[in-house]
């Protein structure tokens, strides 16, 4: 039995590199490990992006954006596409954005925790954000662009829809955005008079407006790169006109990417790295519109 | 410090301190000045980026002896504990200077292994830390990854036992140590920090985290444990201190114009002289509660 | 002196009541949509089940249902969601946690903040984008060049599932990550106390402190591969194919509900239906999932605590 306890100057003293080899090279083939897996997790990422950048650069050019779809690829583009993204991605925007923060406000600033039906609100939200967003679609063609609505295969059937498919995270967004507001803003807005709905309105909401954008901008990103649910309500449809209105048939700019992609002929290969291309550029700079909008908020609170 | 800083500071009970007699607590005549000096500190200084956290500090600490380190909160006592085991490494902007000796070794110069030297000098943190796992495994995660070859269950047996623990959990080991008393759960963490074999261990406020019953024993269990082991320990109850160490170190804190506050040294001595008959009139200051 | 309240503060009651009304009727339409995506499911799909019988759907293995003659044994699409959903596990499980221990245990705080961003990049990226680097690089240059077992094809389940992959690593990596950095400082400098080298307090400490957290990330990721449904129907082709090797084309259950929607199916066929049964099936699986996760993070939660 190993005596526990001190062993002084009675063995050697030597706290020179002593941890033993064995256990030294595990931790250098565990940091190995780490840092490979961090290398291909980027490295795919520049991979996508050259490739793309290379790929659709003989298509990079302003006759993209002002074409419209073609049979002849030489003569292709996708303006419709992006005017369509444009009304379908800002009506969704227009739709979702007050429903969710309106849903948001009630559970964070009105509703009552321990009560059921609050906490059954809660669980649902959380369900909904994990639902695959092809369902989405699924309930778009049965209830939306046929059945009850009967909307058919238009701007605002693709506009509910991808609500649907937003809404789950521009409330979880909000009201973290809320949450933050610290409660002592709300407890001297009370202790002065004002109402909850006032104290709602004339403080909490103002205060947590930077954080609620940043939410509600890249909520809607989402939905310009959205594809699937759409797939079922006719965005795949050849459509070589911008959208005139919500009844409107359309187009959106990931749906042209796949029609490229499906096309059989080569020369539409390029098409699709460049669309893809303009769509990254799109969704980036609501990205960074969203992280300015959260920069400039924070320095605000400094 | 001047008199606007002793109120600034909070104040406890005017009135000397009352040292109780435990058994063990060496007095006086019987402190050997000629044991060997396990840990010698010279000129320690830490800096936090360019913030000189501690200025100065100069401990020897001997063996088998209870050292406290006290003074008022913020002085840096545990920034001073964490060096003698290079946990300050962990923290990106600590910066060390001076010497700390092991056993005559500068733990600080090239070549050293802080895991090894973590595996000799032992650490009790302020709130305790036991891992989600089984008591058992607790024991036995220090010298599984040192690579103990021995009879884990003897090993963890005796190292409970010496953390006056064993009888309270010897039927229930492969339980979960969250399911223990704050206390139980404190010895639990001493249990583990002694059963790799250390020379020192160091005691971050073990006691400040629990309540007066837990304290005493833990206060028990250090005057057993200093038979085999060298034990540091940093509290902020002075009182504590004049119960369980045989040497103290007062320290206290320098505020600068900027409102930085720097940790010294102002006393070391041993624990009776202290406490009876300090020389510095901070030190009398601090110990008669004429500031906290 | 009265306190009650008064006209200009009634007035202002009534205010509020008619928003909390407004908002409250919000929140509860969320659980209006959750019903509806039930029934929009749930009729068409019992419709389906009284023209198609069970014993077929889940005993026959071979699933044709808008040719004819149709066939609806489900098995083909079950297996290619299997396989994509294993293979994209295989692929996110490690680099994934890979990355999310080395940001939480290794990485400086500006390695960090750098990479952090490139993580968020990678996990906007639109799946069609996506879908066009799995079939025009990932497919040819490493599939069909590495791949030993038979001859593939410009599709292949393999490639969709390296892609789909790819697509769930940020969401292994954030989450992983959040559950590790809530494992409480105190217990890694234990760990390190008790002269454990960073590897070990990573792996004997944080990591099985964080497994809840790290199961329920698992988990979601799996449920996003499932329902993955762009990538799948670009990549794996669309030929259900009930097989053992990766390396064929295959169709998984939500690339069918893309690739049936695709082609305008005449409302109230009984192809027209198989898409809500698929559906159906579809929806129940990702949402006992995620009650799953759910449950095993409540139910772990507090362990340190």
């Amino acid at each position: 039995m190993t005596a526990v306890g001190t062993e002084g100057a009675a063995v050697a003293l030597d706290i020179h590199a002593r941890t033993s080899t064995r256990r030294k090279v595990i931790d250098a083939f565990f940091k190995l490990f780490l840092w490979i897996s961090l290398g291909i997790a980027l490295g795919t990422l520049i991979t996508i992006l050259i490739d793309l950048i290379t790929e659709g650069w003989p298509r990079l050019n302003p006759a993209l954006i002002t074409n419209m779809p073609s049979a002849r690829p030489e003569r292709a583009g996708i303006q419709s596409a992006i005017f369509g993204s444009l009304w379908v991605v800002g009506t969704t925007a227009a739709i979702s954005i007050p429903t969710g923060v309106g849903a948001a406000i009630y559970l964070e600033e009105f509703a009552k925790r321990d009560r059921w039906y609050n906490r059954l609100i809660e669980l649902n939200i959380q369900n909904l954000a994990s639902v695959p967003s092809v369902v989405y679609g699924i309930l778009g063609l049965a209830f939306i662009a046929r059945g009850f609505l009967s909307l058919g295969f238009t701007v605002l059937t693709a506009a509910l829809i991808l609500t649907l498919v937003v809404l789950p995270t521009v409330v979880i967004a909000s009201r973290e955005a809320l949450r933050a507001v610290p409660n002592s803003l709300r407890y001297g807005s009370l202790a002065l008079g004002a109402t909850e709905w006032e104290t709602v309105y004339r403080q909490v909401l103002p205060a947590a407006v930077p954080g609620i954008a940043t939410g509600t901008i890249l909520s809607t990103s989402r939905a310009l790169g959205e594809s699937a649910p759409l797939l079922l309500v006719g965005a795949l449809t050849f459509v070589t006109f911008n959208p005139d209105g919500f009844d409107s048939p359309y187009t959106v700019l990931p749906l042209a990417i796949f029609r490229f992609i499906s096309e059989a002929r080569i020369e539409f290969r390029p098409l699709a790295a460049a669309a893809s291309v303009v769509l990254l550029f799109l969704l980036m700079g609501m990205n960074s519109l969203a992280i300015y909008v959260r920069s400039r908020y924070e320095k605000k609170l400094r | 410090m001047t008199d606007k800083d002793y109120a600034a500071v909070r104040t406890e009970k005017a009135g000397p301190p009352i040292r109780v007699e435990t058994p063990g607590a060496m007095n006086d005549a019987e402190l050997h000045n000629d044991a060997e000096i396990v840990f010698d500190v010279v000129g320690l200084s830490v800096y936090y980026r360019d913030f000189q956290a501690v200025r100065d500090i100069d401990i020897p600490v001997r063996q088998k002896e209870i050292t406290a380190l006290i003074g008022p909160s913020g002085c840096g006592k545990s920034t001073i504990l964490r060096c003698f085991n290079r946990m300050n490494d962990l923290i990106e902007e600590a910066r060390v200077e001076g010497s700390v000796r092991f056993h005559g070794i500068d733990i600080y110069q090239e070549g050293v292994d802080p895991v090894e030297l973590r595996r000799r000098v032992g650490m009790v943190f302020q709130k305790p830390n036991p891992f989600p796992k089984s008591i058992y495994d607790n024991v036995a995660f220090g010298p599984r990854v040192g690579g103990f070859r021995v009879n884990m269950d003897d090993l963890v047996e005796e190292s409970l036992t010496r953390a006056a623990l064993w009888e309270e959990v010897k039927d229930k080991l492969s339980e979960s140590a969250l399911a223990l008393s704050g206390g139980q759960q404190q010895r639990l963490c001493i249990a583990r920090a002694i059963a790799t074999s250390p020379d020192v261990v160091l005691m971050d406020e073990p006691c400040s985290a629990l309540d007066p019953i837990a304290t005493l024993r833990i206060e028990e269990l250090m005057q057993e444990l200093k038979e085999d082991y060298t034990i540091l320990i940093v509290t902020h109850n002075m009182q504590q201190a004049a119960r369980v160490s045989d040497r103290t170190a007062f320290l206290t804190v320098d505020v600068n114009a900027v409102g930085q506050r720097t940790g010294y040294l102002v006393e070391f001595d041993t624990t009776d002289r202290i406490f009876t008959s300090p020389a510095r009139p901070e030190t009398e200051a601090y110990i008669t509660g004429r500031f906290g | 002196m009265t306190l009650r309240a008064t006209g200009g503060t009634r007035r202002r009651l009534y205010v509020q009541a008619a928003f909390k009304s407004l908002f409250g009727l919000m929140a509860f339409l969320t659980v209006g949509v959750t019903v509806l995506i039930v029934l929009s499911l749930l009729v068409p799909a019992l419709r389906f089940f009284s023209e198609v019988s069970l014993s077929e759907f889940f005993g026959s293995a071979s699933w044709a249902p808008l040719f004819s003659p149709p066939r609806f044994g489900v098995w083909p699409i079950v297996a290619g969601t299997a396989w994509i959903t294993a293979i994209a596990l295989l692929v996110a499980l490690p680099l994934g946690l890979g990355v999310a221990v080395y940001l939480s245990e290794y990485a400086h705080r500006r390695l960090r903040s750098f990479v952090k961003p490139f993580l968020e990049i990678l996990a906007g990226i639109p799946t069609v984008v996506l879908g066009f680097f799995g079939l025009f690089l990932v497919n040819p240059e490493i599939v069909r060049r590495f791949w030993p077992v038979g001859e593939v094809s410009t599709f292949s389940g393999l490639a969709a599932g390296l892609v789909v992959g790819i697509m769930i690593v940020p969401t292994v990596a954030s989450l992983s990550e959040d559950a590790m950095n809530a494992v409480p400082r105190g217990l890694r400098e234990g760990g390190f106390a008790l002269g454990g080298t960073r590897r070990e307090v990573a792996t004997n400490v944080v990591f099985p402190a964080a497994l809840s957290g790290i199961v329920a990330a698992t988990v979601l990721a799996g449920s996003r591969a499932i329902g993955e449904t762009t990538i799948v129907l670009i990549v794996a082709g669309s030929r259900p194919t009930l097989t053992w090797n990766p390396g064929e084309q295959m169709q998984s259950m939500a690339s069918f509900i893309g690739f049936a929607g695709i082609g305008d199916q005449p409302t109230g066929s009984t192809g027209y239906l198989t898409i809500f049964a698929v559906g159906l099936v579809l929806f129940v699986i990702t949402f006992l999932l995620n009650i799953i996760s759910i449950r095993i993070v409540r139910r772990f939660r507090e362990v340190y605590e």
